[in-house]
């Protein structure tokens, strides 16, 4: 669906984004990450026929982005970042403006208004004024208009920022409900929305692609060193003598926590699973476990250990 | 083409949604209705030897109602929308840059003659109470909506690009009346009698001066030479907005 290769975009002698080479199937949900000024929103406004790239080839659904740009205009639903709408205008009103804009026939643009509206759930305040609606409200309506011209591609530039969990949560199920015969693109800071909604993530930082994997794939590359986690009702001592002893078990800590059980943090040699070895053990010794888990890495981790390099050396 | 008239129709009824709009209509009825006061009054006084229209360029507020109601009709056109981010939706909607300058400054023409429509009446009002039927002629004024329209143009593009310029409404104001005053000050460059001053200078001079451009619409005379001034100046500004809307695609 999107081919980008070597996209550069230059700001003077600023480099905003830098040889940025990644392709997008169709029908995925893919969750573009990435700190503050990282380029996420350059590379979307690129890829949304905003503005060119200074250098590199990109192309939508087979049309050229510099050559073909009305085209690929025409295939995008793109909503731009603090989803900016036309306040003066009412929500239908608003939406049939879109559509025409966007090559509608008035017919057409009346289906296309009627499907979007009952799609976003917007019924209830179809004639009301934009700028007097919920910030949630405003946030479907900005969807609404992306998806009015019933575009292949939905790029959405930070589709639930400063909304609350309630509307983050609907507008995360209408992604996914869009997601059935659409490719979709979504950029955002909150890394949750992302396990959730997408199944690929493109991680980005200083204009460069620093990773761009399922998130399963992606977890399962970092987690070689995922430390397994065992509560046990033991001496300190004793696990401590044990520990040292087990080959497998790189390092450890050993906490004490309520009723006398310890928490202990293991981490492995070579990348090894120590539950089984762990509960074999404990059994042996007759003590008793309440709680053993190998502790898988979070997006978050994952995102916050490949971009800390950068960030450092800003400072 | 469908584009372009959904724009315009958009830009127009945009002035009808939010108070600047009527603000600028109360202002511009109200100034003009003080030069309908000024001009019978200064009919009383004389026999006049003018067509009506002229005494209106002359005597009333025609200028002041030009040069001050303009900016306020264009200023919101690129800046309002750079301010919100809906210029971001526009841009990325499949329209071109072209279509999107010829809308913005259709609306605001489409606008400007709004305002200026309510002043036709008043040489009819005239008529109807007047013993003598010569003081209107059709002529000048068709002429002098000739003028309006040509002035306009000329008014609308220089706001337009000024707007274009700024996120700001009130810079773009401030830019567009300024640009106007100067091209109205120019007109008194002609008034001045510079000793040995080059004649074809002193031609070129008096061939830019809005107030002889008036004048001669207002006898219902219209000369080409006139014409072709304000329509080169509007497509050379225009020409001008359509490069600045390009920009963001080489800065």
């Amino acid at each position: 669906m999107i081919e980008v290769r070597d996209l550069t975009k230059r700001y003077g002698l600023h480099t905003a984004v830098d040889g940025l080479t990644f392709t997008v199937g169709r029908g995925d949900i893919v969750g573009f990450l990435g700190p503050n000024g990282a380029g996420k929103t350059t590379t979307m406004r690129i890829l949304s026929c905003y503005m060119p790239a200074t250098a590199g080839t990109a192309r939508v659904a087979g049309c050229d982005l510099f050559t073909e740009a009305d085209e690929v205009r025409r295939r995008i639903g793109y909503m731009p970042e603090n989803n900016p709408l036309h306040l003066d205008m009412r929500v239908r009103e608003y939406l049939k403006f879109r559509a025409r804009l966007k090559g509608l026939s008035v017919r057409r643009s009346r289906e296309r208004v009627d499907v979007v509206t009952e799609l976003c759930g917007l019924e209830d305040v179809s004639g009301k004024i934009v700028g007097q609606l919920s910030k949630g409200y405003k946030q479907r309506v900005g969807l609404a208009d992306a998806l009015v011209h019933d575009p292949e591609l939905i790029i959405l530039d930070e589709p639930t920022i400063g909304l609350d969990p309630h509307q983050i949560r609907s507008v995360r199920q209408l992604i996914k409900d869009l997601a059935v015969d659409h490719t979709v693109l979504i950029s955002t800071h909150i890394l949750p929305e992302v396990e959730m909604t997408c199944n690929r993530v493109l991680i980005m930082n200083e204009g460069r692609i620093l990773a761009s994997d399922t998130v399963d794939e992606l977890r399962s590359g970092m987690s070689d060193k995922g430390q397994v986690v065992a509560e046990i009702e033991a001496r300190a001592s004793d696990l401590q003598l044990v520990w040292d002893q087990m080959m497998e078990v790189d390092q450890f800590d050993i906490a004490p926590v309520d009723q006398g059980y310890m928490r202990c943090s293991l981490t492995p040699m070579n990348g090894s699973d120590l539950r089984p070895a762990i509960y074999e053990l404990v059994r042996e010794r007759g003590w008793k476990i309440r709680e053993l888990t190998h502790s898988r890495q979070s997006l978050e981790d994952i995102f916050v250990h490949l971009t800390r390099g950068g960030e450092e050396e800003e400072f | 083409m469908q584009v372009f008239l959904t724009l315009v129709r958009r830009e127009l009824g945009s002035y009808f949604v939010s108070i600047t709009g009527y603000a600028i209509i109360s202002g511009v009825l109200f100034l003009m209705g003080l030069s309908y006061v000024l001009m019978l009054a200064a009919l009383n006084g004389q026999p006049f030897d003018q067509p009506i229209t002229e005494v209106f360029t002359t005597r009333g507020l025609f200028w002041q109602i030009l040069l001050l109601a303009s900016p306020l009709i264009t200023m919101r056109s690129f800046a309002y929308e750079r301010h919100t981010g809906t210029y971001e939706a526009l841009m990325t909607a499949p329209v071109s840059d072209f279509d999107v300058v010829m809308a913005k400054f259709s609306g605001a023409m489409l606008f400007h003659m709004l305002i200026w429509s309510p002043l036709f009446a008043f040489p009819f009002i005239l008529r109807h109470y007047s013993s003598e039927p010569i003081i209107v002629g059709g002529g000048p004024i068709a002429t002098m909506i000739l003028g309006i329209f040509l002035l306009g143009c000329l008014f609308m593009s220089m706001g337009c690009l000024a707007s274009a310029l700024t996120r700001s409404q009130v810079i773009a104001a401030v830019n567009a009346f300024a640009m106007g005053m100067l091209m109205f000050l120019l007109s008194y460059l002609s008034l001045l009698d510079f000793k040995g001053m080059d004649e074809h200078l002193m031609t070129a001079v008096s061939h830019i001066s809005m107030l002889e451009h008036m004048r001669d619409f207002s006898r219902g005379i219209v000369d080409t030479r006139h014409v072709v001034f304000y329509l080169t100046l509007t497509t050379i500004f225009l020409y001008l907005n359509y490069k600045v809307v390009e920009s963001r695609r080489w800065k």
